[in-house]
């Protein structure tokens, strides 16, 4: 288990074992590639050093609703290929999820098996109640199910080479 | 891998309630969770190691306090493989069946005028 974390209660924690080496979980979360191939299916840019800028860009559906180009900016904090990553992660919706702020994402890696990998993806959301209500698990809603939803879509692509919805 | 032990985990509703508790307010102690049960501490404490044998909840030390949070992504995934791909046929056979119904009632209405 990874150590000390600044948990509280607005903290949402996700774990996820999936069929792949840490490194193709490391592409799938960082590379543009990956990206356009599961959950909300928007190319990301990511600079693999602290400070770097993190982006995830909208897609042409995204933008017909009238989002913007960077639909989530943050900064990074942390890259250790292919073990760990910590970035800030901020929507850019609208103004009221602009005003929330930055919160904290940290993706853990680590091979537990042959042939298996564990991903735990914590976000820290203080102060941030609008994203956390958006990012929780909503099973009813097909399409817009947060990080269970993406986490469970990147495994199936990462291990079939199909998204769940395929 | 694990869609056993999910079932399991969750064929009992001590633990599905303490899902619930985790839902309401995610990251609580043992002692909290406790007092939110008419069960012993040892009793909680089994439920929890169950419940974390099956990844639907994950704990993360803070300090000296041991946190417990709910993990959705089991539940997701059997979601996914067992419950989505039915009710969905369902949900579609019964949008079939009303369609089929209506394009039989405008038909008879056209007939008849």
């Amino acid at each position: 288990m990874p150590a000390d974390t600044k948990a509280s209660v607005t903290t949402q924690v996700h774990e996820v074992y999936i069929r792949a080496t840490p490194q193709a979980i490391w592409d799938a979360i960082t590379s543009p590639e990956w990206t356009v191939k599961y959950g909300y299916q928007g190319a990301v840019e990511i600079e693999l050093r602290p400070g770097g800028a993190y982006k995830a860009l909208a897609t042409s559906d995204m933008k017909s609703f009238g989002l913007p180009d960077v639909v989530v900016d943050g900064v990074v904090e942390e890259a250790d290929p292919p073990r760990k990553l910590v970035h800030t992660y901020r929507f850019l919706f609208n103004d009221a999820h602009k005003a929330e702020g930055f919160t904290r994402v940290t993706y853990e890696i680590e091979k537990v098996a042959a042939g298996f990998s564990r991903l735990i993806v914590t976000h820290e959301l203080e102060g941030a109640p609008l994203m956390a209500g958006m990012v929780a698990s909503k099973f009813s809603e097909q399409g817009a199910g947060g990080w269970a939803w993406i986490l469970s879509d990147m495994k199936s692509v990462l291990e079939t080479g199909e998204p769940m919805s395929a | 891998m694990n869609d056993d032990r999910v079932f399991k985990a969750l064929a009992d509703s001590t633990r599905r309630y303490l899902l619930d508790l985790l839902f309401a307010r995610n990251g609580q102690t043992l002692t909290e969770l406790e007092s939110q049960l008419e069960m012993t501490r040892f009793g909680v404490m089994k439920h929890l190691r169950v419940l974390e044998a099956a990844g639907i909840i994950v704990t993360r030390w803070s300090g000296r306090e041991k946190l417990h949070f709910l993990n959705p992504v089991p539940i997701r995934l059997i979601h996914n493989r067992w419950i989505h791909k039915y009710a969905e046929h369902q949900v579609s056979a019964l949008a079939d069946l009303k369609a089929e119904l209506e394009a039989k009632a405008c038909r008879q209405t056209r007939k008849r005028a």
